[in-house]
């Protein structure tokens, strides 16, 4: 169980009931012929319109299911969803199919990662974007072609109105992208999930379609949560960032906090394996030893102290006891056995300098 | 796009006149080759006891004695312009498209195909029509029901239809329905479209379940197979991430992309099936041109043969290009290239 303590500051603030997105102890279990696969397992979070949050973390981490689940995406028999998402005070969770469905492209929409194969290759673009518009909005289809060569040019594609009737084949990745998200906000969504909206486009696409989700997030005054296991893509975008491993938070704080005082060692870990101009080419980065661990047998205790290098220190507490999401004041919360001031000490004394 | 059909359509044709030199070369140049002379290959035309002046004769009457590229040519151009024909009766005239004259009972082939082309077609349309919507269908909900006592009993079905003989099942649909129940004329019975098309269905409705079986079963599991495929995509989680039905995401967004190879193989079955359905015909004594071509072998009835795969191979070209087509109105990918 995660414990959420209400007290407000610059973290993200935990009070119940007044978020438009309130994830609380969520865990999607996958039942396979090998075990339960615990891909999500006591997570919580929550998000509020105009802020973005960022969750970060390696593959198999649990950040695409969780976003599956909010969207209630999760379509195989063999998922297992329990706890709460609550989306503007409605509980998904368990809800009817039926009326999560309408919800989804209407109050909450997601972006996917590949845009190539996330349309439709035998569609026009203009044909995908009426089609999302027109299941939440009873418009003519000449109202809604307009409203799509609208959104196109809002997300910055040149002469939409020729590129309406264009093949998801005939644009650039870019476009490609631009596309997709003017797709996705065709309906005004409250919520925008951003499943590493980037990781399949040139780099230097990557900044401008960054720089279209702030911008239209800011005009749609949406809640986003960005999903990228890329550092440098939330510490553009993110107020708050969440922390995940094995299908748990290791440490959920604003951005600020994560990036300048980091607390839990996965997070070191990470900002350590993270290219920066800034230094020398020659330092090498500092990769995160091991792989992640199995989701059906996660290690005992913390489910990291196999990868830490900092567990020998603490001791037996890590490979018994599954540390709990503690807030260390200021709403910086991290699931680490160190204790706090130790943690701190290590980060000033020992990490920062070397990433610095 | 125009240039992309002439270019197909010149290949069509291509193709089909290859079929024939194949075909022509099969039935005159390999006896030939064997060992045949003119006289010999006459004789199966020729009573018992006849004469070798007779025998010479018939040989000379059937072109034996040209060159085979030159019977070939004549052949052709018979096809091409029409010809005239001594068929010991004094000059007849043969309209174009001539496919000779049979050489067991001196009637013209062309006519007699023509009469039986009819028969084939509403064979293979009926059956077409009722194993795309029953294989179509039981493909996509195999396919939605994965592992499901539906799935399960419909691809045992269809292991069970690709595996039975047509002249099993066809001989027992017909005891059973036709003769036990009675619900169905017994074969033999081609009632014209044009004459009776209640009568007609009801003739051909028993050879159409038949050799609809057979093929729905293909087409279950072909769709089965694409469907599976297809609805694991990501745009099919797109689909449903904007909200949309799932009725809607099955159809529009997952069957419309597993259409493809049902669309490629279809072409090439319904094309050949004209002209092949020969046990179904046989079974059913439908008068078509399966046993046309039969009847043709078994009797060294060359012209007969030859025409039929004519025929066959201008259809499964014609269903070729109509495939390729096709594609490029399925898939918009195949349109810009």
């Amino acid at each position: 169980m995660t414990t959420l303590t209400p007290e407000s500051s610059r973290g993200p603030a935990p009070s119940p009931g007044s978020h438009y997105l309130e994830v609380a102890d969520l865990q999607v279990h996958f039942t396979t012929d090998d075990g339960v696969v615990k891909s999500v397992d006591g997570l919580s979070f929550h998000l509020d319109r105009g802020q973005t949050l960022g969750i970060v973390g390696e593959s198999g981490s649990g950040k695409s299911v969780t976003s599956m689940a909010v969207m209630g995406l999760h379509t195989a028999k063999n998922a297992h969803i329990s706890g709460s998402i609550k989306l503007g005070g409605q509980e998904l969770v368990g809800a009817d199919k039926e009326t999560v469905r309408k919800l989804r492209g209407k109050n909450m929409a997601m972006i996917f990662q590949d845009p190539l194969s996330s349309m439709h290759p035998f569609y026009t673009v203009g044909n995908q974007i009426v089609e999302a518009y027109r299941i939440h909005n009873d418009v003519s289809r000449k109202a809604a072609r307009a409203h799509a060569i609208e959104m196109l040019d809002r997300v910055g594609i040149p002469e939409p109105g020729k590129r309406v009737d264009a093949f998801p084949h005939q644009f650039s990745g870019g476009m490609r992208q631009r596309a997709m998200i003017a797709m996705s906000l065709s309906c005004d969504p409250d919520l925008l999930i951003a499943d590493e909206p980037t990781t399949a486009l040139d780099v230097t696409v990557q900044a401008q379609i960054l720089d279209l989700i702030r911008d239209l997030q800011k005009e749609f005054d949406s809640a986003v949560v960005i999903i990228t296991h890329d550092l440098g893509v939330v510490a553009e975008l993110a107020d708050d960032i969440l922390v995940m491993y094995a299908g748990r938070a290791a440490e959920y704080g604003s951005a600020e906090q994560l990036f300048n005082s980091p607390e839990h060692p996965y997070t070191w870990g990470l900002l350590g394996s993270m290219p920066r101009f800034d230094k020398a080419p020659t330092d090498r980065l500092l990769p995160i030893k091991g792989t992640p661990p199995s989701l059906i047998q996660v290690p005992e205790g913390c489910a990291f102290n196999p990868r830490c290098d900092f567990q020998p220190r603490v001791g037996s507490a890590c490979l018994v006891e599954r540390p709990d999401l503690h807030d260390n004041g200021g709403d910086h919360f991290v699931a680490c056995h160190i204790p706090p001031a130790e943690r701190q000490k290590i980060w000033a004394q020992e990490i920062s300098p070397r990433l610095s | 796009m125009i240039s992309y059909i002439i270019r197909r359509l010149i290949a069509a044709v291509g193709l089909v006149i290859v079929i024939t030199m194949i075909t022509f070369a099969i039935f005159y140049l390999m006896p030939r080759l064997a060992g045949a002379t003119p006289e010999t290959l006459a004789t199966r035309y020729v009573g018992r006891t006849a004469t070798g002046a007779t025998v010479e004769q018939t040989a000379q009457r059937l072109g034996f004695y040209d060159p085979v590229p030159v019977q070939y040519w004549h052949w052709l151009t018979g096809v091409v312009n029409g010809t005239e024909f001594d068929i010991g009766s004094g000059v007849e005239k043969c309209p174009r498209p001539c496919l000779g004259y049979s050489f067991r009972n001196k009637d013209p082939v062309t006519p007699e195909i023509m009469r039986r082309l009819p028969v084939s077609f509403s064979l293979a349309v009926g059956a077409a029509v009722l194993w795309l919507t029953f294989g179509v269908a039981t493909g996509v909900l195999s396919a939605l029901r994965r592992g499901s006592f539906f799935d399960r009993a419909a691809m045992t079905v269809a292991l069970a239809g690709v595996s039975m003989p047509i002249f099993w099942t066809g001989v027992m649909s017909l005891s059973l329905f036709s003769y036990k129940l009675g619900w169905t004329p017994p074969g033999g019975q081609y009632t014209k479209l044009s004459d009776n098309p209640l009568e007609w269905a009801h003739g051909l409705l028993l050879p159409w379940i038949t050799l609809a079986l057979l093929f729905s079963a293909q087409y279950a599991r072909l769709t089965r197979a694409g469907m599976l495929e297809t609805m694991g995509e990501d745009y099919i989680r797109t689909a449903r991430a904007k909200g949309l039905r799932e009725r809607r995401v099955v159809v529009k967004h997952g069957l419309r992309a597993a259409l493809t190879p049902i669309v490629t193989i279809f072409g090439l079955d319904f094309g050949l099936l004209i002209g092949s359905a020969v046990l179904t015909e046989t079974v059913f004594g439908l008068p078509g041109l399966g046993q046309l071509a039969i009847d043709g072998t078994k009797n060294n009835d060359l012209p007969q043969v030859l025409g039929v795969v004519l025929l066959i191979a201008v259809f499964v070209a014609i269903a070729n290009l109509v495939v390729d087509l096709l594609y490029a109105v399925i898939d918009p990918r195949v349109r810009t290239k």
